[in-house]
């Protein structure tokens, strides 16, 4: 693991996502979620060969569709019009998530409501009285991939933070999360425990003080 | 034996009864075999339970079967979007059931019932509410969930083009769901924009066999 770094100013989302994208080893089958993680694609370079996954049915996902290239016949996971590259495949929703399920895609990048020390994700459902679940892909997403890493901002509206030594939101997965990367810092997950790679408007130890998990610094 | 050539969607499905169920192909709008749905709502079966991955969207095709409470159950990964108004309505109002699955365990019982499979082991799920009451196993140190699977009396699914034997290709992500749906029911019925004659389609390219498919219907043929 690289030797910690900080800078003195929170990350912006583009900042975010040009770290995750540089992070993504050259070659990898990845699957970008909806939200923050979506932006991860416009950072990733070409000399990275990087194949998009999307769970609809497409490997080779190429940017979002405008003007004449918009058809409606070919959408990504969050249901917009996207392009395909040369070298793209189709195939239906079986295969599709058996390539999750079966660990063949390298990296997955989700939004999340809740990460735990251990790893287990929330980021299907708040779980709130009247709320109409829906899960879509999220679980077979979180528990498929060879790692899953995750975007989120580190706390929320009122000052909590949404690293947690247990989730109080409705579970997605268990012990999935490997990484991660929140606007103040950047976190490893392994068998040490939470890692704390970077740190961004934030010192370690007010780091340390906010976030009610054992942190160890790389 | 080779599919009826039904000579509109009215006539397409106009086997499907009340009480039946009912898997629907689509992906949002993509591959949504609309017309064939139209159709559905013309014939006045009620009572349905339908598949789908999502429950409808704005004001047309499944959202509007719901809307005129025709699907007493919808079975989907993804009902809740910006635009699932009928389906929220009666959800809160208590007017249709809901069986949430997560997305690949959906494609995955779909699949085992079309391929005589009793049901399998997912991790998918394990460790959340969705595993509730199932019987689960732990398999070489990793949790499973026991699901099973999902077989239905008709499949109405949109394909790009058949042959007269009912080979079929598609077009683009328009696939997702179909190839596995026309398998699991007893009775599938694919809109297609066009039917060429059998030898037209390339053996090679054939993405469902004819085996699979009883009844077409050419709608459109702009693609």
């Amino acid at each position: 693991m690289s030797e910690y770094t900080s800078t003195d100013a929170a990350l912006t989302r583009d900042e975010m996502a040009k770290l995750v994208a540089a992070d993504i080893p050259a070659g990898a089958f990845v699957n970008l979620g909806i939200g923050q993680p979506t932006n991860v694609s416009n950072f990733l370079t070409s000399e990275q060969g990087v194949t998009l996954h999307t769970e609809n049915g497409m490997l080779g996902m190429g940017p979002v569709a405008t003007g004449d290239d918009i058809d409606e016949d070919l959408i990504n996971a969050g249901k917009i019009p996207v392009t395909e590259l040369p070298g793209a495949s189709y195939f239906h929703h079986a295969d599709s998530f058996a390539m999750m399920r079966g660990g063949h895609l390298d990296v997955c990048v989700l939004g999340a409501f809740q990460v735990s020390g251990g790893g287990d994700l929330a980021n299907w459902h708040t779980g709130a009285p009247g709320a109409i679940p829906a899960v879509g892909g999220a679980m077979d997403l979180a528990i498929g991939a060879k790692q899953t890493w995750v975007m989120m901002g580190l706390f929320t509206k009122t000052g909590e933070s949404k690293l947690v030594e247990a989730l109080t939101y409705p579970v997605t997965g268990l012990g999935c999360v490997s990484r991660i990367y929140t606007e103040s810092a950047i976190f490893v997950i392994d068998a040490s425990g939470v890692t704390v790679r970077s740190t961004h408007g934030i010192t370690f130890e007010e780091l340390d003080a906010k976030i009610p998990v054992d942190l160890i610094k790389a | 034996m080779a599919p009826r050539i039904a000579t509109s969607a009215a006539d397409a499905v106009s086997g499907i009864q009340t009480g039946a169920t009912v898997l629907i192909g689509g992906f949002g709008n993509a591959g949504q075999p609309m017309e064939l749905i139209d159709a559905l709502m013309d014939c006045g079966a009620t009572d349905l339970t339908v598949v789908n991955n999502n429950a409808g969207q704005a004001d047309a095709g499944l959202a509007l079967l719901i809307k005129e409470r025709r699907v007493k159950k919808v079975i989907c990964s993804f009902p809740r979007q910006s635009d699932s108004w009928h389906f929220d309505e009666a959800y809160r109002a208590g007017e249709i059931e809901l069986e949430l699955v997560p997305q690949g365990n959906l494609a995955e019982r779909i699949r085992a019932a079309g391929a005589g499979i009793g049901g399998f082991f997912t991790p998918t799920g394990y460790g959340t509410m969705l595993a509730e009451g199932k019987e689960t196993r732990v398999i070489d140190g990793r949790g499973y969930v026991l699901e099973t699977p999902i077989s239905a009396d008709f499949a109405i699914i949109k394909a790009l083009r058949a042959d007269t034997l009912g080979n079929l290709v598609y077009r683009k992500t328009a696939r997702n769901f179909g190839p596995i749906m026309a398998t699991a029911a007893k009775k599938s019925i694919v809109q297609v924009s066009e039917i060429v004659s059998a030898g037209a389609l390339d053996p090679e390219n054939v993405v469902t066999p004819g085996i699979f498919v009883d009844t077409l219907v050419t709608i459109g043929g702009t693609k």
